[in-house]
């Protein structure tokens, strides 16, 4: 499978994105932000740092770039499309998610490990994910709090377009789980026709068991596998 | 130095001359200046604002009811068309300056 990963001036997760595919066997590329054509990519990976210097707020600039034009036309055909931190922050600035990123509840930048609870399988983010399964996965953001209006709330809720919400190691969704006082404790979500997600922790850079954590597979991992299974369809 | 500014204002117009301001902005450089102030909805929390808010309580200042920290920002324009300059705006704001998602904003031209 062929990955596209973005890069913003001060993008700072683009390698490890890369890295992480490459690991786990497929082919990753840097695409620079000015590009208008994505290639021939099977996937788009909004990686994660602080595009555009955070300047004005989060993604505010970055979802500007003429990449982000071919990125959303590539989600308006189907193609998955998944934004990691900062990716997650442009998704929601351009709309192409519900809902923003704003500071965290405590002002500080958190840099540590936390446990995501998966609400939802049938996604192309989350479908290998062992049912019952706690994530342990790094996070590192100053703006990682969700928000949204009550009426999209309610919309996420329905739809099932909350995948991924802060829990404690048993999978209790409690207050001091929540690293950053998002709403409901949502560390990630999808869009209605659930083939754009974004989620504020960094699944690439816990896929190697050398480096002390190798959850983050079940994620990039279930990408791969939807993308083969499309595959493997259209060939059919 | 001084000595020179002396000469200088001599026959230029001071920083507070009133003849200064009409001549130079209005005759010579025809501009506008937007004044856009973005805060965050009340909705939204506002760690920062709460945070100001009790330091100035702990300062002793009494009887603060909120403080919301938001961004204010400033735009030079060319021209002198109001109007027109007010529509730009406020679609600018609308798409950039500000995210409704989060944010309202207040729009002044002068």
């Amino acid at each position: 499978m062929k990955f596209a990963v973005l890069q913003f001036p001060a993008s700072n997760c683009d390698q490890d994105s890369v890295h992480a595919f490459r690991t786990l066997g497929h082919s990753a590329r840097l695409l620079w932000h000015k590009e208008t054509s994505l290639g021939d990519a099977d996937a788009v990976i909004i990686p994660g740092g602080f595009s555009y210097g955070d300047y004005l707020r989060t993604g505010a600039i970055a979802r500007f770039s003429p990449v982000m034009q071919a990125v959303q036309k590539f989600a308006d055909n189907g193609g998955l499309v998944l934004g990691i931190c900062n990716g997650f922050q442009i998704l929601c600035e351009a709309g192409m998610l519900p809902g923003a990123l704003v500071r965290n509840r405590d002002l500080q930048f958190h840099c540590e490990q936390v446990f995501i609870k998966t609400n939802h399988f049938d996604t192309a983010f989350t479908n290998k994910i062992p049912r019952d399964k706690i994530l342990k996965v790094p996070i590192a953001h100053g703006e990682g709090c969700y928000f949204a209006d009550e009426a999209t709330l309610e919309k996420l809720k329905t739809n099932n377009q909350i995948l991924w919400q802060y829990c404690d190691a048993k999978g209790n969704l409690t207050p001091t789980a929540n690293p950053n006082g998002s709403l409901n404790n949502i560390a990630g979500v999808c869009n209605e026709r659930r083939n754009v997600a974004g989620l504020m922790p960094h699944p690439e850079r816990a896929c190697e068991s050398i480096l002390g954590n190798d959850d983050g597979k079940w994620i990039l991992g279930s990408l791969i596998a939807a993308l083969e299974e499309k595959r493997t369809a259209k060939a059919a | 130095m001084a000595q020179v500014t002396g000469k200088f204002n001599l026959y230029w117009p001071g920083r507070n001359c009133s003849l200064r301001r009409p001549l130079f902005s209005k005759i010579l450089f025809e501009c506008m200046k937007a004044k856009i102030i973005v805060t965050p909805k009340k909705a939204v929390v506002d760690p920062q604002g709460k945070t100001v808010q009790s330091a100035l309580e702990h300062m002793g200042y009494r009887g603060i009811k909120a403080v919301h920290v938001g961004k204010y920002l400033e735009v030079e324009l060319d021209g002198s068309d109001k109007e027109a300059a007010r529509k730009a705006l406020d679609e600018a704001c609308h798409k950039f300056l500000s995210n409704p998602v989060i944010e309202d904003y207040k729009l002044e031209i002068e």
